[in-house]
């Protein structure tokens, strides 16, 4: 139950997976909103897909309970749970013609051939594969495959859907393109999804909430940008996204604002907190590197958190570039800019070997004690 | 690309050697010329013998040196003589019998096999292949034994017969020189024939499609009859042609165990050629044989290969 007393659409409640010796899954309670698209993001082994497989009802869990909509779904057999999944590698049955497969769930349910009929129709058009119905899967290109294994999960109306990594065996144009239809899906039919990825853009593109996983244990749940611009530990931080991570420890708090002293840097670094922190405590300053401002020119002067570098190393990736710059302290910090003026070599931001100057907002630096 | 080109070596002698084409063909070649020199050669001279008139000469046929060249009257026996007739009926119910037996008993060890975790799976799959390691005769022999008037099997048998069946209880069971021991034999000989394909093709099945269908909510006998099943046709008929062609020819079983008012087709070819010294007579049969098995198996890659064609061609 919520604070609230308003029962959650999906209670995961302490739920632990032990194989033999090995922990799986470990403790982990989770909510889920009806109508919600949520992530379970981690890396491999981290109990990710355990967790789903236990949601279809594939695993038993040692210990915890699960409902969904108010029933207790813990021992309930897959075949009798309002759930279903799109597999990884699909599972299409080789055998059977796409329509086959999508109207598989309702073979042997008992409502009228009519109805079957429409439903199989409205799935056909809703992936648009109304002109594939009579081929078989070996016949159709992966991204058919995939939308054919996403209809067919579908087809029962499902109070929950369960998407084992769902892009991942999609090329790029593919995916960017996959990811939009998927979230159009969700959103025009309201169904409940939950997607186990290891890819991080995937989750943040897809899911409306993100649970971070690491060793059987749930590290964070938030937005995309929660996790992204709050994140609650160096692993978080470190999984999402790349960051710059330095030791620091705070020499003076007054209103919100923070001084640390941060010897890799040879200087201190200003940064705004919303949490009471007395000096002398340790801290991680991190700070993504788009947040980090390079330049040739020396910035104003009276700025906070400037210093000085030499460009080491330059990835050019065209809509943005990726800079290593050696300060003058010796750390090496990760710098991106977005390319906003056109120019070709030489009239870049900064070249090889340039003397940059570096800045970054008090409002930038993430503090993190684990 | 052209960079490319430059930078990767020069094919070598030996690569540039293995790579003619003379190789390739002489590789395709070796089989089939094996083939054609052991099995098609060897089958022509039988066919040859066929067309032939049994003669008391040595060897016991001779051509016809003039028109029509073919001495059909063998062939006009193998309709009309009653014995034929029924010694080919006997081959095939009895061999369709033990097919049927064989996949009966086959399938669920196959796939009891593939649901076995580790090294577990390895010793009852080495079970399976061993009794291949004791004589073939020898297995035969011990089940003449078994099916003997005074053995336990026999007793256990009969003490069942006399349970369940009404009517005034019997001494024992007559097993042996009957088809029942032929069709019993034959099933415990071939049984591994049976269960080494269907195995092969059913642990090589995704189990995510087992899933799959579960999660799509049909039970596991459910998921057996639309996945498991179909998907393992082609287990079931290579499991049944490697048992149901032997058993049609087989000439052991039938003469150690069968009945020899009842004989199988085997049985029938041997005595033709060995005690009536009837070559052509022998030849005939044994083509005809040969006709009524691989007609079907050709007839069925046929049609499989053209619904194939078929489902390939579709754009």
């Amino acid at each position: 139950m919520t604070e609230t007393g308003e029962e959650p659409f999906i209670r995961i409640e302490g739920i632990t997976k032990k194989f033999g010796a090995f922990t799986a899954v470990d403790n982990v309670s989770i909510t889920i909103d009806k109508g919600e698209f949520f992530a379970l993001l981690g890396g491999s082994g981290c109990g990710k897909t355990t967790l789903l497989r236990m949601l279809a009802g594939f695993e038993t869990p040692t210990s915890g309970r699960i409902f969904i909509d108010g029933q207790d779904m813990t021992d309930v057999a897959p075949y009798d749970r309002p759930v279903n999944m799109m597999f990884q590698s699909y599972a299409l049955f080789p055998h059977m013609t796409v329509e086959k497969n999508i109207a598989y769930g309702l073979k042997h349910e008992r409502i009228s051939e009519k109805e079957k009929d429409e439903r199989l129709r409205d799935m056909l058009e809703l992936v648009q594969l109304t002109p594939y119905a009579t081929r078989k899967p070996h016949q159709i290109s992966g991204g058919q495959r995939q939308r054919v294994a996403l209809a067919r999960a579908l087809i029962k109306q499902p109070k929950l859907l369960l998407l084992d990594e769902p892009l991942g065996a999609l090329d790029k144009k593919l995916r960017e393109h996959t990811q939009f239809e998927l979230s159009n899906i969700q959103y025009k039919l309201g169904i409940t999804f939950v997607v186990v990825t290891h890819d991080q853009e995937e989750a943040m593109t897809l899911a409306s909430r993100i649970a971070v996983m690491d060793r059987g244990v749930v590290r964070q749940i938030g937005t995309a940008s929660g996790i992204y611009e709050y994140p609650n530990s160096r692993f978080v931080a470190g999984f999402i996204g790349s960051i710059n991570m330095l030791d620091g420890v705070v020499t003076a708090s007054e209103n919100g604002l923070l001084r640390l002293d941060v010897p890799a840097l040879g200087m201190t670094v200003d940064a705004r907190t919303d949490r009471p922190v007395a000096p002398g405590e340790k801290r991680t300053v991190a700070i993504r590197p788009e947040k980090i401002r390079i330049s040739r020119e020396p910035p104003p002067a009276g700025q906070p958190n400037c210093l000085q570098g030499v460009v080491r190393d330059l990835g050019y990736f065209g809509k943005d570039s990726l800079y290593r710059v050696v300060t003058d302290a010796g750390a090496v910090l990760s710098v991106n800019s977005v390319n906003d003026r056109r120019g070709g070599e030489g009239e870049r931001v900064a070249e090889w070997e340039d003397r940059v100057h570096l800045r970054f907002d008090p409002g930038a630096v993430i503090l993190l004690s684990e | 690309m052209d960079r490319h080109a430059e930078v990767s070596p020069a094919p070598s002698v030996i690569s540039r050697w293995f790579n003619r084409d003379g190789w390739r063909q002489l590789i395709i070649a070796t089989p089939f010329g094996w083939l054609f020199l052991f099995f098609f050669v060897p089958a022509l001279i039988v066919v040859a013998i066929s067309i032939a008139e049994s003669t008391r000469t040595s060897p016991p046929f001779t051509f016809l040196g003039e028109w029509p060249y073919v001495h059909l009257a063998n062939i006009e026996r193998l309709f009309t003589d009653t014995l034929y007739i029924r010694a080919f009926a006997t081959s095939l119910a009895n061999a369709l019998m033990a097919t049927l037996l064989c996949l009966l008993l086959g399938y669920p060890m196959a796939l009891g096999l593939t649901r076995v975790q580790g090294s577990w799976r390895n010793i009852l799959l080495m079970l399976i292949i061993l009794p291949f390691w004791t004589s073939y005769l020898l297995r035969v022999f011990a089940w003449i034994g078994l099916m003997g008037a005074n053995s336990w099997f026999n007793r256990l048998l009969t003490a069942a017969y006399n349970h369940l069946v009404p009517g005034p209880a019997v001494d024992h069971l007559q097993m042996m020189n009957t088809n029942f021991a032929v069709v019993l034999v034959m099933v415990y000989s071939y049984l591994p024939f049976m269960i080494l394909p269907l195995y092969a093709n059913l642990e090589k099945l995704d189990q995510t499609l087992n899933e799959a269908a579960m999660d799509l909510g049909s039970r596991p006998f459910r998921v057996f009859l639309d996945v498991t099943l179909p998907l393992s046709i082609p287990g079931i008929i290579a499991g049944g042609l490697l048992v149901f062609i032997p058993a049609s020819g087989e000439l052991v079983i039938p003469s150690l165990v069968g009945s020899a008012s009842d004989p199988m087709i085997g049985r029938v070819i041997s005595d033709e050629f060995a005690s009536a010294r009837d070559w052509p007579m022998a030849a005939t049969v044994a083509i005809a044989l040969l006709v009524l098995l691989v007609g079907p198996t050709m007839l069925y890659s046929y049609f499989e290969n053209r619904a194939r064609n078929r489902l390939e061609e579709r754009p």
